[in-house]
């Protein structure tokens, strides 16, 4: 069993780059998060591929050892022999001690640092204070002349600085294009920034079971430029007097 | 065991011949425990008339406080009925105790198992089946949901029947199935695994048992209330949404309550038991690994399980009482009721999976044929898992607006235990290698094992990083990743370990073909279920939603097909456990050819377990070494003169089992 490609160390070590790097064409390739439209997304889309490239060659180690083995050590009919009493290897039990606790403090610094990159404060922020309430958003464009609306408007390269409040229970705001979440908690101000990059439409997502309308907890956010969101607020402005402001 | 500290006086009393009437109205039975319960509910509402009467409330007669006193009172009527604490009241009341002629022990017929019966083995059983019934109730509920989830918009059921369905689900598959199935497969084989006759306190044994169906009952019986339906705020029931929700909460909110004594008392019975009824000869270190997962699991129970009940107290308490702990315009903190229920319920993430380690470890080494690779690593590592499992709640906290500070060093925490976890994964491969490996289906669903939970300790890591899980967070990639941490990780365990321990359990062999047949559909069905909605998750889908948008679509219709193929796939496993227990082949007493303990006894083992308690002579998993025994049992004492394979203090302890005349009281400490 130890000649050539028959041999079970090289037929681990082969399926191992192989498969895991088949794996990583299929992660690298596929687009498995969707479009990145805020500062933070660029950074958060490279650790997630960067998490997902070492765990593809991790799980096609684990499958190569177990495969192999199967093949290679499966019991022929009627053998009633033991195996080797090997008991343990203090080097290798030492290996796979130490190299996975580097790996995890390596994932936690890079973490570590993308988080205080995505969160850093920036300069001429805008505030937008947004109000969850069962079931629906309410946004006061506090830097913009105070008005409300039902929609988040904002302006593309602008710095956005959102603080979150919840009028009954716990609601979550999401922007998947954004990466950015952070739930609006009753009695207390969250914060979140955003700085969008992309113009488009998406949609605000409540991800905190928050009742029976939990899953209709939607907002329209759209990203577009001063001069198209002046516009807009000139509108806004003038619907919240109609509807005697969403309080 | 015959109780050792203060045993009472047993008078033997000659028994009064009672009529057959009299006995199955008065004896303690399902019938007394019956109209016990019924006596509760009445009770509970005099009690709650009497008290709005006397405080000049209105109006008198009101459903949710009269409800909410029958959910207490109604169960604790129905211990009393059924005779969990007949012996105990006697004893404290000064009447004559019966003597303890072991009466309760063993079943004789199905009917036993309908009673409280103090036999490690019987409860063993009751606990498995009651779990395996949740587990397809929770399957049903799972059923529901897919069918509605196949494709956007409502079809089959309203948004308020939807949230009912997931949150009654994971309450069941974690309070009714994962958890108690792992007491139950525990409590069949642990007791004969050291050498015990039976576990430290039977009589708590089966009131452990018996308050665990309340709690499911009671979980599923909030379906009927009329006002709002079942619980429905998730199993996570986070405050302020759950003290504010209809009656139906109240079912939850209290049902945790008898899950949970039930998980502790249980739990502490395993750790004396663990710690005082060793056979001579068995050290730690000569311990199976199934009982170090318990020692472990059960250290973590008895810290952990009193702060979901506190939790749940404090929502009855604002829900029944306007406590307002959780109220924010009242002075209450919304986000400490996250903070305590995590902190029971991430430790709860290994109680789920510890006892499945140790499952794993027994199915290995005999399906291998070889000894574990690094056996004392793999006990250390379960400890690390246990002490890290306490300092990494708030990782499911990092959007919620908590102080900020506490993140990363919980985001350390919880990368670091993929430390331990990887230990074990490594040793299970080394144990692997070079041995004989028989693929039957305990051994196929260890495999199976091994290769998803790796996928869902790969997608815990993700979720530990702060950037990642803030974009995942409360996204179909956590329901990927904690079905395949509880489906592929705890359940495929399950099924290893009741397919291993079947013919010990049962005396009947199971069929193989059925197994295998059941290991690849539910193999192949798991993966269509769960795959996919890591990509939906990441590509925008919260969770706990009925409907959701048009481009998720295709990859839902999937993922349903595959969860009725899994439906499927466990039928053909309930088929197989009805027939085989039915008329299975008989088993030997060792069809495996393992070297623990409880294979050396006959399939089913007998009442007392061991004619004589076993010296214990070396480690438990002594393949391929010849000569090396892990026991001396009976008869083959004599033969022995000096202990093989021993650490050398063996023999200096040998002849103590023998020489205890009252053979099940054989503490042996090291």
């Amino acid at each position: 069993m130890t000649g050539g490609l028959r041999n079970p160390y090289l037929q681990v070590l082969l399926w191992t780059l192989g498969v895991g790097s088949a794996l990583t064409a299929i992660v690298l390739t596929v687009p498995w998060l969707p479009q990145d439209a805020s500062t933070a997304a660029h950074p958060v889309d490279t650790l997630y591929d960067v998490l997902a490239v070492v765990s593809c060659y991790i799980f096609a180690l684990v499958t190569a050892i177990l495969l192999v083995s199967v093949v290679h050590f499966r019991r022929r009919h009627n053998d009633l022999s033991d195996g080797e009493p090997i008991h343990g290897n203090t080097t290798l039990e030492a290996v796979w001690t130490a190299i996975p606790a580097l790996l995890m403090v390596g994932a936690a610094v890079y973490s570590a640092l993308v988080l205080a990159d995505i969160e850093q404060t920036k300069a001429n922020t805008h505030q937008v204070d947004i109000t969850g309430q069962q079931f629906a958003w309410t946004f006061k464009y506090t830097s913009d002349g105070g008005f409300r609306a039902g929609e988040l408007h904002l302006v593309k390269d602008t710095p956005y600085h959102f603080k979150l409040h919840a009028k009954d229970v716990i609601h979550s705001f999401w922007v998947p294009q954004f990466r950015l979440k952070k739930d609006a908690v009753p009695g207390m101000t969250t914060d979140i920034r955003v700085t969008p990059t992309k113009f488009g439409r998406y949609t605000l997502i409540c991800t905190e079971l928050c009742g029976l309308g939990h899953a209709t907890m939607r907002a329209p956010v759209v990203v577009q430029d001063q001069a198209a969101f002046d516009r807009w607020a000139v509108q806004a402005k003038k619907n919240q007097n109609l509807v005697g402001g969403i309080s | 065991m015959t109780t050792g500290v203060a045993a009472p006086q047993h008078v033997l009393t000659p028994k009064r011949p009672r009529s057959r009437a009299r006995q199955l109205l008065l004896g303690p039975n399902l019938l007394r425990g019956a109209w016990c319960a019924v006596l509760g509910a009445g009770f509970a509402f005099a009690l709650v008339v009497f008290l709005r009467t006397v405080l000049n409330y209105h109006p008198i007669i009101k459903g949710g406080p009269i409800v909410t006193v029958i959910l207490i009172a109604s169960p604790l009527f129905f211990l009393v009925g059924i005779g969990g604490f007949d012996y105990w009241w006697k004893y404290m009341s000064g009447a004559p105790t019966e003597p303890e002629d072991h009466s309760g022990h063993g079943a004789r017929s199905w009917k036993d198992y309908f009673r409280v019966n103090t036999d490690h083995k019987v409860i063993g059983i009751q606990y498995t089946v009651t779990a395996l019934f949740f587990l397809l109730v929770g399957g049903a509920l799972a059923e529901v949901m897919r069918a509605e989830l196949a494709q956007p918009g409502e079809q089959i059921v309203n948004s308020q029947t939807f949230n009912g369905l997931f949150s009654v689900h994971a309450s069941l598959m974690i309070f009714l199935v994962i958890i108690p199935i792992f007491a139950g497969l525990a409590n069949f084989v642990l007791p004969l695994m050291i050498g015990a006759p039976d576990m430290a306190f039977p009589r708590l044994n089966a009131l452990s048992y018996w308050l665990l169906p309340i709690a499911g009952l009671m979980m599923m019986a909030s379906f009927l209330v009329p006002d709002g339906g079942a619980f429905n705020t998730g199993w996570t029931a986070y405050a302020p949404l759950s003290t504010h929700a209809p009656l139906g909460q109240q079912f939850f909110t209290i049902g945790v309550q008898f899950a949970g004594t039930s998980s502790i008392m249980t739990a502490l019975n395993f750790l004396v038991t663990i710690i005082t009824m060793r056979a001579p000869g068995m050290t730690f270190w000569r311990m199976p690994l199934l009982v170090w997962a318990n020692f472990t699991t059960s250290l973590l129970v008895v810290i952990a399980t009193p702060f979901i009940a506190g939790s749940q107290f404090l929502v009855l308490l604002d829900r029944s009482l306007h406590a307002d702990f959780f109220q924010a315009n009242a002075g209450g903190d919304v986000i400490s009721y996250q903070h305590i229920f995590w902190f029971y319920s991430h430790p709860a993430v290994y109680i789920m999976m510890l006892p499945g380690f140790g499952i794993i470890s027994e199915v290995i080494s005999t399906k291998s044929r070889k000894p574990i690779f690094g056996y004392r690593l793999m006990a250390l590592s379960l400890l690390a898992i246990l002490v890290l499992g306490f300092t990494v709640w708030a990782h499911h906290m990092f959007v919620s607006g908590m102080f900020s500070w506490l993140r990363v060093p919980m985001m350390i925490t919880t990368m670091l235990i993929a430390v331990p976890t990887g230990i074990k994964i490594f040793s299970w491969l080394a144990t692997l290698w070079k041995g004989v490996l028989e693929l039957s289906t305990p051994m196929l669903f260890a495999l199976g094992f091994i290769t998803m939970f790796t996928l869902g300790g790969i997608s815990g890591i993700m979720l530990a990083a702060i950037p990642v899980d803030i974009h995942t967070s409360d996204t179909y990639f956590v329901v990927a990743h904690i079905h395949y941490v509880l489906f592929g990780g705890s359940m495929f365990t399950i099924f290893a370990g009741i397919y291993y321990w079947f013919p010990k359990m049962t005396g009947r062999m199971y069929d193989e073909r059925l197994g295998k047949l059941h290991f690849w559909l539910t193999f192949i069905s798991f993966n269509v279920t769960f795959g996919p909605m890591h990509w939906v998750g990441l590509e925008g889908m919260p969770r706990r939603v009925a409907d959701y948008a048009q481009k998720f679509a295709t990859w839902n219709l999937v993922e349903s097909i595959g969860a009725f193929a899994l439906g499927l796939a466990t039928l053909v496993f309930v088929y197989n456990f009805i027939v085989s227990w039915a008329a299975g082949p008989r088993a030997p007493g060792n069809p495996w050819r393992a070297r623990t303990l409880e294979w050396q006894v006959s399939s089913p083992p007998p009442i007392f377990n061991f004619d004589e308690i076993p010296q214990v002579v070396g480690g438990p998993y002594e393949y391929g070494t010849p000569g090396a025994v892990h026991a001396v049992m009976n008869g083959d004492r004599a033969k022995v003169a000096v202990p093989v394979g021993g650490d050398g203090h063996a023999a200096g302890s040998a002849g103590n089992g023998s020489g205890n005349g009252n053979g099940h009281e054989v503490p042996h400490r090291e």
